[in-house]
């Protein structure tokens, strides 16, 4: 399949107060979300965050308790998931395990009556789109994961749905093919110019993957922002915690006169910062070793190309980042120092304060 | 395989056991192709005499073809009933969520403990007044119920093993509930089909007490009732015949079991394979 005939059916994707309980759990509260055509949006958080159900409201599987679903401007919350010309990979694939992988990619266009020259070749074109030509004949049992989760793939495009939902697609993928299969969906993604939304808990392959992401947490959305400044402008602590790894330090305690006042620590903070309760972080990354806080080294992880030193400073566990091995003293103490310019700070409710 | 040391002594053990059935079926051999027999040992001359009901009517009997012919259908009837009712049943108690689900859950099971001779006239009243006494279809859809729960239960557990993504998957694509039903669902259960039908094909093969009381008339006759007027009546048992009725009564149940038994395993693994 060339990627022309495939691409140009995308449309923009909002999602307006849309809410769903079940029983009496809340599963999503009031969700505010664009995605422009094209775009690939990542839903990101940990399990039971919502991010699922959000996925399978906009697939149809779910009817939403409150709030609207529009495609373009089309509103479609109320139509059935064969309506909504919406394709989808789940995280089991979800292929049809009595069929061949030909038959399973099939099966949308059988459901749509397409005539059988049409079908054979928009199957074809598609299992070629995704390097499984050979292995049509066999059934999903009989290929290895990959090729399951191309088959899936495949099946998704196939019907040249308007968007394309993607729910946690390389989880059960071995790790090395798993990065493979990330650069594949994008850079197919891309070509295809197709609308998609990304379901993953993994926070390196949101911001790898995703133009924008979407970080929820107990059905709420907390942050929806390009991956950059995801990661240099968190909104709360929880934000700040989950998008990166190792995780940013983030430490309690309070601001005086511009120096803000840990657990059995001081730093000074930025000037323009605010007096009171706070929250302070830092990358393990923009952490130096050789500095003013005295602390003591706990373990030193070799990562390869950097080091991980887990120290005690004060009441606290930090982590950071060397470029060479610290060399402490005869105590186990280094020095640190957390550059002013690269401190978060947070107020007492976790939410970001802009300095 | 596991084979304990001294199988050879478990296996005299499990012969001597089964030496009374076996000795059924050796006489249901002998018995039928000889004119007189001792116990299991011949002592007339070998024959076909007792296998003259093939192609004679017995007394005012109907011809056994007839009653071949009845019984399939019966047993066929019941088969394909219980498997298109008890499927659709199970899979709506598996997968879809509606008021009452839990209670018809337990009323099933309860159904399936009843013993079927305690309504036996509860029925036959039913099937007078449906016009249905005295038929085929009349004993076919008592035995059906009767049978339904197990089926229901059984086939349940395969459509538990289905994967949920993979019917979201399916409605994604475009299908239906009945789509999923039959596309997916269905094919992906043949087993646990084959083994409700199996199990209920036999059960109305081998069924006595229902077609005894709900069929009177000679031209709806089942084995069962054919091969009771042989033993009881007015005139002497001809256990010659009564060997060959038996025996080629068996036969069919033969073969279908062999057909399906490696389905009728499954069942009891609960198609936790699905």
């Amino acid at each position: 399949m060339t990627v022309a005939q495939l691409a140009h059916r995308g449309v923009p994707l909002r999602l307006e107060g849309l809410s769903k309980r079940f029983g009496s759990v809340q599963a999503l509260r009031a969700l505010d979300l664009e995605i422009e055509t094209g775009e690939l949006v990542a839903f990101l958080g940990p399990s039971g965050c919502g991010k699922t159900t959000t996925l399978l409201l906009i697939a149809g599987i779910y009817r939403a308790t409150e709030g609207a679903i529009f495609f373009g401007d089309a509103r479609i919350d109320a139509l059935h998931p064969r309506q909504r010309d919406v394709g989808m990979v789940f995280q089991s694939y979800a292929l049809y395990p009595h069929l061949s992988l030909y038959e399973n990619i099939a099966f949308p266009l059988r459901l749509k009556r397409t005539p059988r020259d049409e079908l054979k070749r928009r199957v074809e074109q598609a299992a070629e789109l995704l390097g499984i030509s050979e292995q049509l004949g066999r059934r999903p049992s009989q290929v290895s994961g990959g090729q399951q989760q191309r088959a899936a793939l495949a099946r998704a495009l196939v019907k040249e749905p308007r968007v394309l939902l993607l729910d946690e697609p390389l989880s059960n993928l071995d790790a090395q093919i798993r990065l493979h299969a990330r650069g594949e969906i994008r850079r197919l993604q891309q070509e295809l110019g197709i609308t998609s939304v990304l379901v993953t808990h993994d926070q390196s392959e949101a911001l790898a993957m995703a133009d924008r992401v979407a970080v929820f947490k107990e059905g709420v959305l907390l942050q929806y922002a390009r991956s950059e400044e995801l990661y240099e402008r968190p909104a709360d602590t929880f934000v700040a915690q989950f998008v990166g790894h190792p995780p940013m330090n983030v430490m309690p305690g309070r601001v005086e006169n511009g120096t803000f006042i840990g657990d059995g620590f001081g730093a000074p903070v930025p000037p323009s910062c605010p007096a009171g309760d706070v929250s302070v972080g830092i990358r393990p990354e923009d952490a130096q070793v050789g500095g003013d806080l005295e602390a003591q080294v706990l373990v030193i992880e070799p990562l390869g190309r950097e080091f991980l030193v887990t120290c005690r400073l004060g009441g606290e566990t930090v982590q950071v980042l060397s470029r060479s091995r610290p060399e402490a003293d005869a105590t186990g103490r280094i020095g640190l120092h957390f550059p002013v310019e690269r401190l978060h700070v947070f107020d007492d409710a976790g939410r970001r304060i802009a300095t | 395989m596991l084979r304990p040391k001294n199988w050879p002594l478990w296996l005299g053990l499990i012969a001597l056991l089964s030496l009374p059935i076996i000795a059924g079926y050796a006489w249901l051999v002998v018995g039928s192709f000889n004119e007189r027999v001792h116990g299991v040992v011949p002592v007339g001359d070998w024959s076909i005499e007792n296998w003259r009901f093939l192609w004679e009517r017995v007394g005012r009997r109907p011809p056994v073809w007839t009653v071949l012919v009845n019984t399939l259908m019966l047993a066929g009837g019941v088969a394909a009933l219980v498997v298109a009712v008890s499927s659709m049943a199970a899979y709506a108690i598996s997968r879809l969520h509606f008021p009452g689900r839990g209670v018809m859950l337990g009323l099933v099971l309860v159904l399936h403990a009843f013993p079927a001779v305690s309504l036996l006239i509860a029925s036959f009243y039913v099937l007078v007044r449906l016009g249905l006494f005295d038929t085929l279809l009349g004993v076919i859809l008592v035995m059906s119920a009767f049978l339904m729960p197990l089926g229901v239960w059984l086939l349940k557990g395969f459509f538990d093993g289905l994967s949920w993504e993979m019917e979201m998957a399916a409605l994604v694509d475009g299908a239906s509930r009945w789509t999923i039903f039959f596309r997916l669902a269905l094919p992906l259960v043949a087993p646990g089909l084959f083994a409700v039908a199996t199990f209920s094909f036999l059960v109305a093969w081998g069924e006595f007490i229902l077609p005894y009381t709900f069929i009177v008339s000679g031209r709806t006759w089942t084995f069962s009732i054919y091969l009771q007027s042989l033993i009881g009546d007015t005139e002497m048992a001809d256990y010659g015949r009564l060997a060959a009725v038996g025996l080629f009564y068996m036969l069919p149940a033969v073969v279908v079991f062999l057909l399906g038994q490696r389905y009728l395993l499954t069942m009891y693994s609960g198609g936790s394979k699905g």
